[in-house]
């Protein structure tokens, strides 16, 4: 299993074989709040890189949840949708978003390390 | 222009707010708990809410004020007791609502609550109707507080002994530290509570106080999602120049006394209204599932004809799911009604319900 990359729009891509796991950040539900809604793309559907692939709603707004990297959708997690606050509790591992079959490895070059996201992070946010 | 602290910025950020900027203000939307946290100790127990932002108009003045107030107010103020507060409308001639206010009778006039980011203006209109006969003051030096949720009478009684005594809608001066407060029973949050007015050099002691015996600051986000969880409407989204209070489903604010006379600024159109009907009325809005409709969501008929808008949706966490209210044509303002609303695209299921969306809990008085 590869390390955990990052990309700028706060969401965290685990690669396991030619399939990618992904969610957002815990920095990202940190600046959201309380999260009280989410939305996933369909199982199925093709996703291009930097396409919306979702949405998290707090009490305040709605953000959209962007892909990463390209590839087809072959899981979504359910339990999340169902209890969105289990995305404040545990954003960077149970509470994952979306599973993509994911087209161009290569893709998966653009996005930062935990490191260079951390300041990212914190750059962004000061 | 620079933006405005209030004096309790220091206590605020003592407790780890995150602030914004509304009405000129920097503003705690939350503290470190969160929003839905917040929400649910205000139900259950008592949360404190600064809203020094907002407008404390004391305008002094006798019989003749009352009689030109009530050519502004469509309220019955001669007949209004002392102390007693009621919930009206500042109108254009049109019966457009300029805000929606508390107004007080005190000894020696009236006290009027008026929203932040409508005060200035506020205070211009009716300085232009009053003239120079009564003195007008917008009160700078003075903070406001509102103590809200089941525990707050005795957490307030403990630190100012009487309050609890208190009818709703009414209020009365008492002290802290040899400083007159004026402390209302009244609300934005659908709980039982206080608004108490107090000089800003004492205002960081006395909510200190509070905390201490178990009370805590709760930001404006949260009194967004319990008000809007009461039924009550946020001037600027429900209520704005384009809706009157009968659209806005208020009528139950006006008096009958006054409309039976009409001579309030606004009152031919109030009155017509009353009597024809209105095209557009305020509705509350269940969305079936969790899908959040915000605020210009639009809405829809069973026959896809569009009919309304939403004015302020958001996730109630006593309700546990989405609440909204909005304006959509009278004859789809029945309860029950089945709508849809255009949520990124798509159509989604909503019914139209009475408000509250969660039951009040006000402590009624006998008098």
């Amino acid at each position: 299993m590869s390390e955990v990359k990052y990309s700028k729009e706060h969401e965290w891509i685990k690669l396991d074989g030619d399939v990618a796991t992904i969610g957002i950040t815990k920095h990202a539900t940190e600046m959201l709040g309380d999260i009280v809604f989410a939305e996933l793309p369909e199982k199925g559907s093709s996703v291009e890189k930097d396409g919306t692939a979702g949405v998290v709603e707090s009490t305040k707004a709605a953000s959209d949840v962007y892909t990463p990297v390209s590839g087809e959708v072959v899981d979504t997690n359910q339990a999340i949708v169902d209890d969105p606050s289990k995305i404040n509790q545990d954003p960077e591992d149970s509470a994952w978003f979306f599973k993509l079959k994911i087209k161009d490895p290569s893709e998966m070059d653009t996005l930062m390390n935990k490191d260079d996201y951390d300041k990212f992070a914190k750059e962004t946010s000061a | 222009m620079e933006t405005k602290k209030t004096s309790l910025y220091q206590l605020h950020q003592d407790c780890n707010a995150k602030f914004v900027e509304f009405a000129g203000y920097q503003m705690p939307i939350q503290y470190s708990e969160g929003i839905v946290e917040e929400h649910k100790f205000t139900r259950n127990h008592s949360g404190i809410f600064d809203v020094s932002h907002m407008g404390q108009l004391f305008i002094y003045g006798g019989e003749d004020l009352i009689k030109d107030l009530e050519k502004i107010f469509p309220l019955d103020l001669k007949n209004l007791k002392l102390n007693h507060s009621k919930y009206s409308f500042l109108m254009d001639k049109d019966a457009g609502i300029h805000d929606d206010l508390i107004i007080t009778k005190t000894k020696k006039g009236f006290l009027i609550i008026l929203n932040a980011a409508c005060k200035d203006n506020d205070f211009k209109i009716l300085k232009e109707f009053l003239g120079d006969k009564y003195e007008m003051i917008l009160d700078e030096n003075r903070s406001l507080i509102a103590i809200q949720g089941p525990k707050s009478s005795e957490i307030l009684n403990d630190v100012i002994n009487g309050v609890k005594d208190l009818n709703f809608m009414s209020g009365n001066w008492f002290t802290f530290e040899n400083q007159k407060v004026y402390i209302t029973r009244s609300g934005y949050t659908g709980e039982d509570g206080f608004e108490i007015s107090i000089v800003n050099d004492f205002v960081d002691q006395l909510t200190r106080e509070l905390i201490n015996k178990g009370s805590k600051l709760i930001g404006l986000g949260a009194r967004d999602t319990l008000r809007l969880e009461a039924g009550l409407c946020l001037y600027g989204h429900d209520l704005d120049k384009d809706k009157t209070p009968v659209e806005a489903n208020l009528k139950w604010a006006i008096s009958k006394e006054r409309i039976s006379k009409g001579d309030f600024i606004g009152s031919d159109i109030i009155i017509k209204q009353l009597n024809d009907g209105v095209s557009k009325i305020r509705v509350g809005i269940k969305p079936e599932g969790r899908i959040i409709a915000r605020e210009k969501t639009k809405i829809f008929n069973q026959s896809d004809v569009h009919i309304g808008e939403i004015t302020s949706g958001t996730f109630g966490p006593s309700v546990n799911g989405p609440v909204a209210m909005g304006y959509v044509e009278n004859e789809f303002s029945k309860k029950n009604t089945k709508v849809f609303l255009e949520v990124r695209g798509k159509k989604h299921p909503a019914s139209i319900c009475s408000l509250p969306f969660y039951k009040k809990s006000y402590v009624k008085g006998v008098n």
